[in-house]
């Protein structure tokens, strides 16, 4: 049987306030982009994950970059660490993170901080999905 | 506050974090979630101690 247009045509995205509302709050607050879709489990784990490796890399003495127009590896740097959103906005206001890098556990603590980051922008995403029916 | 954590756990710690997160957003079911997040720890894990050996040879 042949398909008929409307078969093949792809669904469209649902567009709608919590596609906006979700992806904001979660980067704002790791993880809250599920809670508030009510995937408590999830949302959980991943604000547990996130904001544990975010402290664990300041409890290390790890490097928090300042926005910057410099060094490319500096530049990555600060868009892996405002990918934490307030975790970030937190840690600028209270002067966090500004130790020179004096040892190999310090240099960790540089990387947690920018994956934990990182990661936060992978959740936002999904929480996007969630919002737009693509993920259930 | 100095936390001073060996590479190993350090890498290790780092694993645990990035696993969850990974299983949690690259997969849908519950039960597939958790089969890629163990997917990931495995090839974190087992990347640390391959790049473990490799060094050893090298400095050798």
């Amino acid at each position: 049987m042949a398909n008929t247009p409307t078969d093949t045509k792809a669904t469209p995205p649902q567009t709608s306030a919590m596609s906006v509302i979700a992806p904001a709050i979660g980067w704002l607050i790791p993880g809250a982009g599920h809670l508030i879709q009510r995937r408590w489990i999830r949302g959980l784990l991943l604000m547990v994950s996130i904001v544990t490796m975010f402290l664990l890399g300041l409890a290390m003495q790890g490097h928090i970059y300042h926005p910057n127009g410099g060094d490319i590896l500096d530049i990555l740097g600060f868009v892996g660490d405002v990918g934490a959103g307030g975790l970030y906005v937190i840690s600028q206001a209270m002067d966090w993170g500004q130790g020179a890098i004096a040892h190999a556990v310090s240099d960790y603590g540089t990387k947690y901080l920018i994956v934990a980051g990182l990661l936060n922008l992978i959740s936002v995403a999904d929480a996007y999905h969630i919002a737009i029916g693509k993920k259930p | 506050m100095n936390l001073q954590l060996s590479h190993f756990s350090a890498a290790v710690l780092f694993a645990v974090f990035a696993s969850v997160v990974f299983g949690i957003t690259q997969r849908s079911t519950s039960r597939e979630q958790i089969r890629y997040g163990l997917y990931c720890f495995v090839l974190f894990v087992g990347g640390v101690f391959l790049a473990g050996w490799a060094m050893w040879l090298l400095r050798r």
